[in-house]
């Protein structure tokens, strides 16, 4: 195979041609249907508020509209689900408020839409909602987690509580937790606030629907990282439409880091008003609109404690975490506190004790889910800011006492006390790699030129394991998971030779339709240019669970893997019968079939083309035709792993912290393309620099969202951000997938949030300061302010 | 309604709009062009950078009636004839300076009105011009390194493949 185009080769993406010419096709760039009508929603201004009534008369005498809903439309269709049922310690079942499409009864967050109104055009639309006339009583807003636990004010009166679960990792494994810190030489406590995200997919969300009644048939256009999933929740749980009644289509997908895995209430009502009205149905979320219902991340207040003895070698880590999950149970909001965050809260440790309590609450704000990294992210800032706090009070260099409890790559495979069981992993390796590529050796000398200038320097570090490839079906089934996360596949031979894959996973800026053809195309000896990705269409590709959680490589290209294997064992039973030997005489290399010990030979194509022209086959032993598909179910879950370390500035006089040095070193067991993995880390550092320095979603006690637009939301900028130093090459490769591959989308924004934190606090350490912790983000005003107040 | 006559990737068009019509709704939704972005609500994403006579204007801050007159040249316009790609677009390729896409076809504007200023901008330079594009991807590592790339300068010392 040519060396650019194979498994590990830097292919230049394919798709890049159509979004640099501006003929990428977005859902909002689809020439509009000849009967398109458009949506838009009225949204509470209160975070939380009684309807006493709605009142649509004058809304739909007005010029343009078609129909207009509230919440009685929707009251006998079902919720949208969760999709994981967590047990609190006590063994009860989880908190389920029904979330449904358009707020009945009640108005829980600011944003959330109490009606719609469809119309000729989108301004109609918009006219004819300010007419809507709502009596809505406002009532106090729940707003922090832990007064909510005591209120009697509840965001959800039918369930009484304002606990969606009390959740307990490991139960049995409490008490000696607890024995451990008691008795330990050494503990240390820390506080903190995982602060609350947007994600901000560049592209809003935007949903179209259209009605065919000779056929009963729905299609919905939507912005989904995953539109089997969507289609699923739709059919079983929310709308009830057959999924064989019902196509969803995610086209072009700009961004999504979690925000566009889940299913929306704007996505069923596009769907009812299509088929009400009978017309092609499109609503665009503005920027505002996403600020305020899309899915948000993080927002945890975190107590933890990590029991060291004299020597500092780690006995028990202690976690009590507060999880804000928002106004309504989004489909992952309960799993991303507890399975994506508890389980891992050994870390790349040997610790022996791990005990984990996660509150999960209802609060007056917009649902909390998955947003990249989900849950891991948490984890790790809990973990390595506590390691870093432990080593300043041991007096021990943070790297040293990291490496003092790594787990060893002859301890694998190791059962983690946090319930996992990680495959494979060098840490040592990694922390060696890193403190090479990013000239650790230099830092003092760099330090005394930012002193002479001024400046304090600092140098932070950071070790992380994620668990990816989500997710061994068997595995999350005990967990509580109501769906199975295996991935799909068919490989598609044409008769001239070229091929169709179509894939489960769906590709929203990771490049599946570059990579994926370089897996095949390897495989099979042919051009990689000869082999096309089909994606995002649940009438055209078999099933698929999506992408997040770093899994597209893991789970679905590993049933690209196995469906392309039945594809060459089909093929070799078709050129023996063409080669007159029996197929277990027939090797496959480079494209050629041919009888062993011979120079008989045919090429693939030579065998494709006979798979659709079957003349003389054997038809009792093969059928026509060259398709393959394969379902891949995980034994494990991945696990990557890393050691990143950063250098800041920070300006004694103002607070303000630059990020002068990233290094970013990753496990991420075999790389199919380092480019496209170098990028997917580039992304996740910045974000993870965002969240450590700018982000931050901020509610005031009423529950408006302060920070609602890019004028008051701090995204990344360009000149907040250094290059940054990449390095993959000490991966181990996975044990149990077929590539060898564990995932890196979300490895930089779960390595870098403490890895900024420690350098900006190792800074003020370095100029006097006795600062041991600052709340992220780590703003001018909140580190001069520490500076002074220490 | 009122008529308005311009330029658009050196095409003459005429269409007739309302006045509070926006230059980005009439490039989208009459022209269909529809490689011009809406990020935002505030005139903060840069998704929607177009040339008006030359520099570059988010699209979302003119009204379409302001424009009459004017040469505009939009993404689509920023390919050869022949459809290859331009300097700058062969950069973002090659350096891997896009993913999902959305917000390219602003960077790219940006970026070719940046290189038209300063041909040889350094790295600080880069940055400082794209502070009104924002990108939630790539973390500009290779945005940055592309437009340093398109302007000639050797990047090889910028790490990545």
């Amino acid at each position: 195979m040519p060396k650019d185009t194979g498994i590990g080769a830097s292919t230049r993406r394919r798709e890049d041609v159509r979004f640099l010419k501006g003929k990428g096709q977005y859902t909002d760039d689809i020439p509009p249907a000849h009967d398109q009508a458009a949506a838009v929603f009225a949204r509470s201004t209160v975070a939380n508020g009684v309807i006493k009534s709605i009142d649509t008369s004058v809304a739909e005498s007005m010029p343009g509209v078609l129909a207009v809903f509230t919440g009685a439309d929707f009251a006998d269709v079902g919720g949208n689900p969760a999709g994981w049922l967590i047990n609190s310690r006590d063994g009860e079942p989880m908190k389920e408020p029904k979330r449904p499409v358009l707020a009945h009864g009640k108005v829980r967050h600011v944003g959330d839409a109490y009606a719609a109104v469809i119309a000729e055009t989108e301004k109609q639309a918009r006219d004819a909602v300010e007419a809507i006339e709502a009596d809505i009583e406002e009532l106090p807003a729940i707003m922090d987690v832990k007064a909510a636990l005591t209120s009697d004010n509840f965001v959800h009166d039918e369930i009484g509580t304002n606990q969606c679960f009390d959740w307990g990792w490991i139960e049995d494994n409490r008490r000696a937790t607890d024995d451990a810190i008691k008795g330990a030489a050494h503990v240390t406590t820390l506080e903190l606030v995982n602060n609350r995200l947007v994600p901000n997919a560049m592209e809003p969300r935007c949903s179209m629907a259209s009605y065919k009644e000779s056929s009963d048939e729905y299609t919905l256009h939507t912005t989904s990282q995953n539109p089997h999933l969507t289609r699923l929740l739709i059919s079983a749980f929310v709308m009830g439409i057959p999924e064989n009644k019902l196509t969803v289509i995610a086209p072009d997908v700009g961004g999504g880091f979690g925000s566009k895995i889940y299913h929306y209430g704007e996505e069923a009502l596009v769907l009812a008003a299509a088929k009400r009205v009978g017309r092609t149905v499109k609503w665009t979320s503005d920027r505002t609109e996403a600020f305020l219902t899309d899915a948000h991340g993080r927002d945890h207040v975190t107590k933890i404690e990590l029991a060291t003895d004299a020597e500092g070698n780690f006995l028990a880590f202690r976690t009590e975490t507060y999880a804000n999950v928002g106004a309504y149970l989004s489909n992952f909001a309960t799993a991303t506190p507890t399975f994506l965050h508890g389980t891992l809260m050994a870390g790349n440790y040997t610790v022996p004790n791990v005990y984990v309590n996660v509150k999960a609450v209802f609060t007056n704000t917009a649902p909390v889910d998955a947003y990249r990294g989900a849950g891991r992210p948490e984890a790790t800032y809990s973990l390595e800011r506590v390691i870093d706090k432990c080593a300043r009070e041991l007096g021990m260099d943070p790297i040293a006492l990291r490496r003092k409890n790594f787990i060893k790559p002859d301890q694998y495979p190791f059962a983690s006390a946090a319930g996992l069981e990680y495959d494979s992993g060098n840490y040592d390796a990694l922390m060696d790699k890193m403190e090479e590529v990013a000239d650790v050796a230099g830092f003092a000398a760099r330090r005394k030129a930012s002193e002479s200038k001024g400046m304090l320097r600092g140098f932070g570090v950071n070790a992380y394991v994620e668990a990816c490839g989500i997710a061994p079906s068997n595995l999350v089934g005990v967990l509580g998971s109501r769906v199975g996360l295996y991935d799909a596949a068919t490989v598609r031979v044409n008769a001239t030779g070229n091929l169709s894959v179509m894939v489960g996973a769906h590709s929203h800026g990771q490049g599946h339709e570059t990579v994926f053809p370089q897996i095949v195309s390897d495989m099979l000896g042919i051009d990689a240019q000869s082999i096309d990705i089909v994606h995002g269409d649940t009438s055209k590709i078999p099933f698929g669970m999506g992408t997040y959680g770093s899994r597209s490589l893991a789970v679905c290209g590993s049933a690209v893997v196995r469906a392309t294997e039945k594809i060459i064992a089909k093929a070799k039973k078709i050129a023996g019968h063409m080669l007159e030997a029996a197929d277990t005489d027939i090797e496959f290399k480079d494209g050629q079939f041919s009888v062993v010990g011979t120079n008989k030979s045919v090429s693939f194509g030579e065998v494709a083309l006979k798979a659709y022209i079957p003349h003389n086959f054997p038809i009792e032993d093969i059928e026509p035709g060259l398709e393959e598909t394969a379902f891949y179910d995980p034994a494990n879950f991945t696990f990557p792993s890393g050691a990143y370390c950063c250098e800041v500035e920070v300006d004694p006089d103002t607070g303000k912290v630059r990020v002068d040095r990233m290094t970013a070193v990753d496990d991420f067991g075999n790389v199919m393309n380092p480019m496209i993995v170098t990028g997917q880390v580039h992304g996740g550092l910045g974000q993870g620099i965002g969240q450590a320095l700018l982000e931050a979603a901020r509610y005031n006690e009423d529950g408006q969202l302060e920070s609602a637009s890019y004028m008051d939301y701090a995204m990344p900028r360009a000149d907040d951000l250094p290059f940054y130093i990449v390095d993959h090459s000490q991966g181990t490769p996975c044990t149990h997938n077929p590539l060898g591959a564990k995932g890196c989308g979300e490895a930089g924004a779960i390595g870098s949030p403490p890895t900024v934190v420690n350098a900006v606090i190792d800074a003020l350490q370095s100029g006097g300061k006795n600062v041991t912790h600052i709340d992220m983000p780590l703003t001018p005003h909140r580190v001069w302010s520490a500076m002074n107040n220490a | 309604m009122t008529k308005v006559e311009m330029t658009v990737n050196g095409k003459q068009v005429s269409r007739d709009v309302e006045g509070q019509t926006l230059l980005v709704s009439m490039l989208r939704e009459d022209l269909r062009l529809t490689g011009t972005h809406v990020g935002c609500d505030t005139s903060q994403c840069g998704a929607c950078v177009v040339h008006v006579n030359g520099k570059s204007v988010k699209a979302c801050t003119m009204f379409a009636i302001e424009a009459d007159g004017a040469d505009i040249k939009t993404i689509e316009g920023m390919a050869g004839s022949d459809g290859s790609l331009s300097v700058i677009q062969s950069a973002f390729q090659e350096h891997h300076g896009l993913q999902c896409g959305f917000c390219t076809p602003g960077m790219v504007m940006t970026a070719a009105n940046l290189l038209k200023d300063n041909p040889k901008p350094t790295e600080a330079e880069v940055r400082h011009y794209l502070q009104g594009n924002i990108c939630r991807c790539t973390g500009y590592h290779n945005i940055v390194k592309a437009i340093m790339a398109a302007s000639g300068q050797d990047v090889s010392a910028i790490a990545a493949e």
